[in-house]
């Protein structure tokens, strides 16, 4: 110690002092600090709840408010979560186009991009489920009776057997699920638009959830067959019932005409 | 000319051709020369109209032959199963033998499915059928006298064909039919008192127990096919027995029938009219789906899908049921449905409504002649209006049991159209009996004027003085017979209310009745007179403007 005390007035022992608090701050500082990657992403989120917020300001803020709080037109969007921003607006539901019993599946007018970016801001607002990967809803790993038998159980008394769509009271409806995007199939579940009840992973777990996708992918998607020949809509005995009279009955009457036309007449004399 | 090989010149001991001793061997023990030489030149007229019957009888045909080829792989039994077969998407679901041996058909079995939807789709077209061939007996009035039996045997034919499809489309076991048969125990059990007995008695306890399916194969496949054909048969005896119908025409009168012997000109016919038959349905079941149970899945009595319809000949009274208010009453601490049960009970009236028109008629015409001429709908507006008012009302019922695909495929509220329904249940039928009378009538006026002053011939012709008129072309004498040849009833009266001593008679409310009603048939509100000779002779004697 008499060394270091002997020394501690040299011209230069500030300078030490100096440089050893500021290795010592720099190196708690890169200790502690959040790491560098993450401080990017930080940045890239807040100009995405910016960009979304602007988004937001224009196409959503006249019925669900400028805060996201809701308004006598549009619910409070607090909570909700990025899967159903995703769904809604992914789908086109959103922005509705005008009030009514319930709003429809129309053309997507935001990219991919401008979507990630509004529900980043809702988001921001409370959290709420996020958007479901690959794994969540990729075909691997489900098994679709399984799955069948939890549509039948769960989904079927709104949508029809094979996801088909059907009525509800009122001018509302459950929508044909043909040709719907497994990762907004798995949103629809988890986040309950409109009129479905939200099916949360306590209720449907994600194994369900994707067993469920990979039952309607095989019943009523593209490459589904019917082994029978003409779906007819997949609706069941009113469809089956037009078919019988206008193609079956119209069909034999149209014979019975042809056959009755042809007779063996008397020959003229 | 040689005469070497005529019978006559024959030496005994020639033998006589294979078929000839075929026919001598069989009449020597049958007797069918004689039958056959009563029965061969059996005549039957020729319309379009008169082959539907035909196709009533070859779809039958068809579901019985489809019907026994399905028998040989069904397994009629409601033990659970684990399904192996080749549909991936059922898979190691539990299910009845009933369904995994319908699966097993659809998938597994050689020419399976196409039989399956051959058989569907014949009950259907059979149904649709009787339907339609029904409503021309009605319309051209062939119930009447001496046919009554006979359109009551075809409205029985009728409503058990709907019963026996209604047992075959439960016999699956799957999600859709199963919803049926639930619908069914419902109605039952919304019977007062007797409603759970019936039930149980009818499932062999709790639905849906374990009985249902062996029970309904039983009756599909046995009893009211077995009724049904000695029906079909009963009806074809008495078509041979009162001869066929005929539309009127020049040489057609109420005591021949003008038309093509049954041998061989009507054989030929009728038989390669089942082969056309037979292919239209083949084709239409090769083509498209019919109840693709694998889409479906088994029945769970826990699990219901929307959309969950009979087939069509069912759904009218799925309209009753989805129309009815959910009343419902305490009485005395039971309960009772009438939101169930009220449907229940207007089922058979609204088929009961139809099978007994002819009775009513011939009542309230008091006409006991028999009628072998067909009459043209428009010379009858009463009936022909009832029967529209009829089928308006089933038409409606429709409707209601499809309200809600009516809904989602038009974009409209389901609750709505259910409330369409439930006014035009009372209002349709009243407004197409006046629209039907008022065309009907029209028509009549049309013909009068085609008998008197011809066919419009679209010439316009100018007159020296400058006047135009349309030329009209006189009808040929075969169309002025046909047009005028119907006859037209007087409205029945009450007949004198004081007899040759003065003294008054009791008239009884039933006499008033029918003369009321008889009055609205054959009123001058409801029957333009025919043209008369008089009529006729003085425009067409150059008297008259033309």
């Amino acid at each position: 110690m008499k060394k270091l005390s002997a020394r501690r007035r040299h011209p230069l022992a500030a300078l030490v002092v100096l440089l050893l608090a500021l290795a010592c701050t720099g190196g708690l500082y890169a200790a502690f600090a959040p790491a560098g990657k993450a401080q990017a992403d930080e940045t890239a989120q807040s100009l995405a709840i910016d960009e979304g917020k602007k988004l937001y300001a224009v196409g959503c803020a006249s019925c669900h408010g400028t805060g996201g709080q809701g308004t006598s037109d549009g619910p409070s969007l607090v909570g909700v979560g990025a899967a159903a921003v995703d769904f809604q607006v992914g789908t086109g539901r959103m922005p509705a186009q005008q009030p009514g019993a319930q709003v429809p599946k129309k053309k997507v007018i935001y990219t991919q991009a401008e979507i990630d970016q509004l529900a980043a801001y809702i988001s921001s607002l409370g959290a709420g489920p996020t958007v479901p990967t690959e794994a969540d809803y990729g075909p691997d790993g489900a098994d679709i009776a399984k799955g069948g038998e939890l549509f039948r159980t769960n989904c079927a008394q709104c949508h029809n057997f094979t996801g088909k769509g059907g009525a509800l009271t009122h001018g509302k409806f459950a929508p044909d699920l043909e040709g719907v995007d497994p990762k907004h199939l798995y949103e629809a579940m988890q986040t309950g638009p409109q009129n479905m009840p939200s099916f949360p992973d306590t209720t449907l777990s994600v194994q369900n959830k994707k067993d469920i996708i990979a039952y309607l992918n095989a019943v009523n998607g593209d490459d589904t067959e019917s082994p029978g020949g003409l779906e007819l809509g997949g609706l069941g005995p009113v469809s089956e019932g037009l078919f019988a009279w206008i193609f079956g009955l119209g069909a034999l009457i149209a014979v019975a005409v042809w056959v009755a036309a042809r007779t063996a007449k008397a020959k003229k004399s | 000319m040689s005469t070497t090989n005529t019978p006559d010149s024959r030496s005994s001991r020639e033998k006589a051709p294979a078929g000839e001793r075929v026919a001598d061997w069989a009449d020597g023990r049958l007797g069918i020369y004689s039958l056959a030489k009563a029965n061969m030149r059996k005549i039957f007229p020729d319309h379009w109209s008169f082959m539907l019957g035909e196709i009533c009888l070859y779809s039958f045909i068809i579901i019985i032959l489809t019907g026994v080829y399905l028998t040989l792989f069904f397994h009629p039994s409601m033990n659970e199963v684990e399904y192996h077969g080749s549909y991936v998407p059922l898979q190691g679901q539990l299910m009845s033998e009933a369904f995994n041996s319908t699966m097993h058909i659809s998938f597994d079995v050689r020419g399976g499915l196409l039989i399956r939807q051959i058989h569907h789709w014949a009950a259907l077209i059979f149904l649709a059928g009787m339907f339609v061939h029904m409503m021309r007996v009605f319309f051209t009035g062939a119930f009447r006298k001496p046919r009554e039996v006979n359109w009551l045997f075809g409205f029985l034919l009728f409503v058990l064909g709907m019963f026996t499809g209604f047992t075959g489309y439960s016999l699956p076991d799957d999600l859709l039919s199963g919803t049926g048969v639930r619908f069914m125990e419902g109605a039952v059990l919304s019977v007062p008192i007797v409603g759970t007995y019936l039930s149980f008695f009818l499932f062999g306890g709790e639905f849906p127990g374990g009985d249902f399916v062996a029970r309904f194969y039983s009756i599909h496949v046995l009893l009211l096919p077995g009724i049904m054909l000695g029906l079909v048969v009963g009806h074809l005896i008495l078509v041979f027995y009162h001869k066929h119908t005929q539309f009127a025409g020049p040489g057609k009168t109420n005591n021949n029938v003008v038309g093509m012997p049954l041998l061989p000109v009507y054989m030929a016919k009728a038989g390669g009219f089942f082969f056309l038959v037979f292919g239209v349905i083949a084709v239409v079941s090769a083509i498209a789906s019919i109840n693709p149970i694998w889409a479906m899945g088994p029945y769970r009595p826990d699990q219901v899908s929307t959309g969950a319809q009979p087939d069509w000949y069912m759904g009218f009274s799925e309209g009753l049921i989805r129309v009815m208010p959910g009343w419902e009453i305490n009485f005395w601490g039971h309960t009772l449905v009438l939101g169930v049960f009220i449907p229940l009970i207007i089922f058979p009236l609204v088929l009961v409504a139809i099978a007994v028109y002819p009775f009513i008629e011939s009542w309230v015409t008091g006409d006991k002649r028999e009628h072998h001429i067909l009459d043209r709908p428009r010379n009858a507006p009463t009936r022909t209006a009832f029967g529209v008012a009829w089928i308006t009302w089933y038409m409606v019922l429709l409707i209601g049991g499809g309200n809600d695909l009516w809904a989602t495929h038009f974009h409209l509220s389901i609750n709505t159209i259910t409330w369409f329904v439930r006014v035009a249940f009372f209002v349709a039928p009243v407004l197409a009996f006046i629209a039907t009378k008022r065309i009907c009538l029209g028509l009549q006026r049309r013909d009068k004027d085609k008998v008197l002053h011809g066919r419009e011939s679209g010439i316009i012709k100018r007159l020296p003085h400058g006047e135009f008129i349309e030329v009209h072309e006189p009808l040929s004498q075969e169309q002025l017979h046909t047009l005028t040849s119907h006859e037209q009833y007087e409205p029945a009266a009450i007949g004198a209310t004081v007899d040759e001593n003065g003294v008054e008679r009791k008239v009884k409310g039933s006499e008033k009745l029918r003369a009321k009603l008889s009055e609205s048939y054959y009123g001058e509100e409801s029957q333009i007179a025919k043209p008369t000779i008089e009529e006729y002779k003085e425009i067409t004697s150059g008297h008259g403007h033309h």
